[in-house]
């Protein structure tokens, strides 16, 4: 699963990086929410693969072994939340460029200065 | 009294002479003068154990780690220096205090002068290359400032700024220089130099070493075709060009040279390039000086073309030269000063410094007249100034040169009859001759105005009468420091019939006939400099650093060129290189296939996320693409549960409805999209974009397989119960033992709320 998941990831970032790369502000986002997504599944991945058995303790014997490494899921979930924060401003970001601009094309707006 | 403490005066001195001017007024030179009078006989003092063979050093940690330390080594040289620095720069003191008179904010200007004085003393004292260097540009920092003094003149401040830009190049140069010098040493400090002169010259870091440090030294010493800031630089006040711009601050990089002659000496190298600038600036100082009618630039040329003389001196490097070349800078340093201070006093007079409108100012100041006289004297090498032995060291010493002794004798016979000429023309012209109409009339400059000439051409005099017991002392130990094992020539005023006073006697003649036959010279050398020297060097100078503007700007607009994307793309690139070059030289990555673990459910998934980047990214329509989006996001949820991560599946499905909502909310303001780059552009970003996608895929196949260290997640599997009394271990972590952590994201998040909401109702103020 993990050649799968490498796959993924680099297509995620081959994503972000080409919207990244775009003239249209939005795409710029969408660049921005795919660098997102493919960073938190590059840490979960890095975090190892484990099926079914979450980190919770539920007094089973031998349960700490089995269980998710709970750490890298933790930060994940910081992340989910920071990009979230992100995403929601740049877009705003985004609304207010284009009614200040009345354009969404960024080289535009290096030549108007 | 401590060398260290004679510096630390000094400098107290120059930050608290801005402030006296108002309690002392003109007066002040007399009290500031003071101090480095003390200092002057401080070291005179030291001399009969200098001459003894003594030498002295303090050292005081600095950066011990670095062999930086703030030491001093004082020996005959540095006494010497000393001495001119500290004897001139007291009556530079009482002479400027008077001649400032009438200027604004006389009180900085004597700050900087001793401000000047402290970092010249702390040149030649210092016994640490790096203290030598910090000392140096001290130096063109107050000269910087004292050039551009007066500041409202776009001519003053752009001669202290062409001074500056030089000097300070030079300064650079010689930074690297000293610290490539110090490299094989493994220690900057002069007495490991002097040690063992041979580690450098057979080390391959000699030759860059060397260069480095002469363009240092060459700058400073206004050497050709560095000169032409020493003529500009006479924007200064006189005072200024007294002190700095002839007898001690354009030496520091004959100093420099004759310090490390023991160390960087003696080799072919070193006498080839001393001897061919040094030639060179000495012939074309004393020719460009001809035509030449304002007295101060006058006599900036021929200290041009004594610097070059004294660069030559040390390069011949026998035993008379290195003889004639500590004589003939004192008898410079000395009949400069002089000439300097009494064109000040001329200017002050008259109103005016241009020869040709002078004449017969005899009658007007008789005693200035003869000291004037008696300098130029010296500067012509006429007995029985010391100028005068001076020059009969140099015509020895360069008729003993090593190489091509004839092509030098010639260049400084003509160079001296040059010099004789303009002793004839100064002294003739302006004392007697035609008396144009003066303003006011002209009277003997005031004793504070008169005092310093005076004294230093009685002392150019007493030394010239008296050269065993005066001069001798003064030079010998200095001329056994420039060259180990050299000896002090006894000095004679007169040394019976031989070639050298032939010579002297045809360059005076010469001298005298190219007088009587003056203006069809001038003219003549004007016409040469017009058709061959036209270009004005300070004017190309200044063409260079418009074109270095120029070119700067061309490049900060080529790489700050304003649009994102080739920012981005910059990095990309540059980094997918990088990255790409450490995993082809990298250990190979082993794929380890096992179908097994590949349930079809998630491979299923998989490729759907993958096929909606896909249609995300290529999708013509922004709905199509939005929603693409939350497939993607909703398949990366059913990864996480599938392995494990139950928060991270609820936190994402959360996220991914808030950002759909607000992505479509903002959507429905954009317009349509709109085709902005050609196939051309769409493939190059592909490319890059595959080959960090790429490269983020070998770094997932290679994390995956390589677990370096004992993961950190024990210890919150084990206490996340017993400490934190909570068993989903993921929210232990964010609530309990992190919770600063999520504090800080709820405050990110808070502002972001707020830049939101701020955004939002800015824009419904303006819509308003």
């Amino acid at each position: 699963m993990l050649f799968l998941f490498a796959i993924l990831i680099g297509v995620l970032y081959g994503a972000a990086v080409y919207l990244l790369l775009r003239r249209n502000i939005f795409k710029l986002v969408l660049g921005l929410i795919f660098l997102g997504h493919a960073t938190n599944l590059l840490l979960f991945v890095a975090g190892g693969l484990t099926r079914g058995f979450p980190s919770f303790l539920r007094d089973i014997p031998g349960e700490v072994e089995k269980m998710a490494d709970p750490l890298p899921q933790a930060l994940i979930l910081t992340a989910i939340v920071i990009s979230l924060g992100v995403t929601a401003f740049a877009l705003v970001l985004v609304y207010r460029f284009y009614s200040v601009t009345k354009t969404v094309d960024l080289d535009e707006l290096s030549e108007n200065e | 009294m401590n060398i260290g403490i004679l510096l630390l005066a000094l400098l107290f001195l120059s930050v608290l002479a801005p402030f006296t001017r108002r309690y002392l007024g003109n007066a002040a030179g007399w009290i500031f003068a003071i101090i480095p009078f003390a200092g002057f006989v401080w070291f005179l003092g030291m001399l009969p154990e200098i001459n003894r063979g003594e030498v002295f050093t303090h050292r005081y940690s600095w950066l011990p780690a670095y062999g930086i330390d703030f030491s001093f080594y004082i020996d005959g040289l540095s006494v010497l220096f000393s001495l001119l620095v500290l004897g001139i720069g007291a009556f530079i003191l009482i002479y400027a205090g008077y001649y400032m008179k009438t200027y604004p904010m006389k009180g900085r200007f004597m700050g900087y002068l001793v401000l000047f004085m402290a970092s010249m003393v702390g040149v030649v004292v210092s016994g640490n290359l790096i203290t030598i260097f910090v000392f140096w540009e001290l130096t063109s920092i107050s000269s910087y400032l004292l050039i551009g003094y007066n500041h409202e003149k776009p001519e003053a401040r752009g001669a202290a700024l062409q001074a500056l830009l030089i000097t300070g190049f030079g300064g650079l140069a010689l930074l690297g220089g000293f610290v490539l010098l110090g490299i094989p040493f493994g220690d900057y400090e002069l007495t490991t130099l002097f040690s063992n002169p041979e580690v450098i010259k057979s080390s391959n870091l000699y030759l860059p070493a060397l260069l480095l440090i002469l363009a240092g030294a060459f700058t400073k010493s206004a050497q050709f075709p560095f000169h032409f800031w020493l003529p500009g630089a006479m924007a200064a006040p006189s005072p200024v060009s007294a002190y700095l711009h002839s007898a001690t601050m354009v030496k520091a990089g004959i100093f420099l040279l004759a310090r490390l002659n023991p160390v960087l000496g003696g080799t072919e190298l070193w006498h080839y390039l001393l001897s061919i600038f040094g030639v060179t600036t000495m012939f074309v100082g004393a020719w460009l000086s001809i035509t030449q009618t304002d007295l101060k630039r006058i006599l900036a040329y021929s200290t041009v073309s004594a610097l070059g003389t004294l660069v030559l001196l040390i390069g011949t490097g026998t035993e008379y030269a290195i003889n004639a070349a500590i004589i003939f800078l004192l008898v410079h340093a000395l009949y400069k000063g002089t000439l300097f201070m009494m064109a000040g006093n001329i200017e002050k007079n008259t109103g005016t410094r241009d020869i040709n409108k002078l004449g017969g100012l005899f009658k007007y100041m008789p005693f200035a007249a003869i000291v004037m006289i008696l300098a130029l004297v010296s500067m012509a090498g006429i007995p029985p100034m010391l100028g005068f032995i001076g020059k009969e060291l140099i015509y020895e010493a360069k008729s003993n040169a090593p190489s091509a002794h004839w092509f030098i004798l010639i260049a400084g016979f003509m160079t001296n009859a040059i010099m004789v000429f303009l002793s004839m023309r100064l002294t003739l012209d302006i004392f007697w001759g035609k008396e144009p109409a003066y303003d006011k009339k002209p009277k003997e400059p005031s004793l504070a105005l008169i005092l310093g000439p005076f004294f230093l051409v009685v002392i150019s005099l007493f030394l010239g009468l008296f050269p065993k017991t005066m001069a001798n002392p003064l030079t010998s130990q200095a001329i056994m420091a420039i060259s180990p094992g050299m000896a002090a020539i006894k000095l004679k005023l007169w040394h019976g019939f031989n070639l050298v006073l032939g010579l002297s006697a045809l360059t005076i003649a010469l001298g005298v006939v190219a007088y009587k036959y003056r203006d069809p010279i001038i003219s003549m050398a004007t016409r040469i400099n017009l058709k061959y020297f036209r270009e004005e060097f300070s004017r190309v100078f200044f063409r260079m650093i418009d074109y270095f503007l120029i070119y700067t700007k061309e490049q900060t607009k080529a790489i700050q060129h304003g649009y994102h994307r080739f920012y981005l793309m910059t990095v990309f690139v540059v980094a997918s290189i990088l990255v790409w070059i450490q995993i082809w030289n990298g250990d190979p990555v082993i794929l380890e296939l096992n179908f097994r673990d590949m349930p079809l459910n998630l491979v299923a998934v998989v490729a759907l996320i993958i096929a909606a980047t896909i249609s995300a990214v290529v999708a013509h329509s922004r709905v199509v693409a939005l929603i693409a989006m939350s497939v993607i996001g909703f398949g990366i949820t059913i990864i996480f549960i599938a392995y494990s991560g139950v928060d991270l599946a609820i936190t994402m499905v959360l996220v991914e409805i808030l950002m759909v909502i607000l992505a479509m909310a903002v959507l429905f303001y954009l317009p349509k999209y709109v085709k902005y780059s050609g196939t051309g552009a769409r493939m190059r970003d592909a490319l890059i974009a595959s080959l960090v996608g790429g490269f983020m895929m070998v770094l997932v196949l290679q994390a995956g397989s390589s677990a370096v260290q004992e993961p950190v997640s024990e210890f919150f599997k084990q206490s996340s119960y017993t400490e934190a009394f909570g068993r989903n271990i993921v929210n232990v972590i964010l609530v309990d033992f992190r919770a600063f952590d999520t504090l800080g994201e709820i405050t990110v998040l808070a502002i972001a709320a707020l830049g939101i909401f701020s955004m939002i109702k800015l824009t419904k103020k303006i819509k308003i």
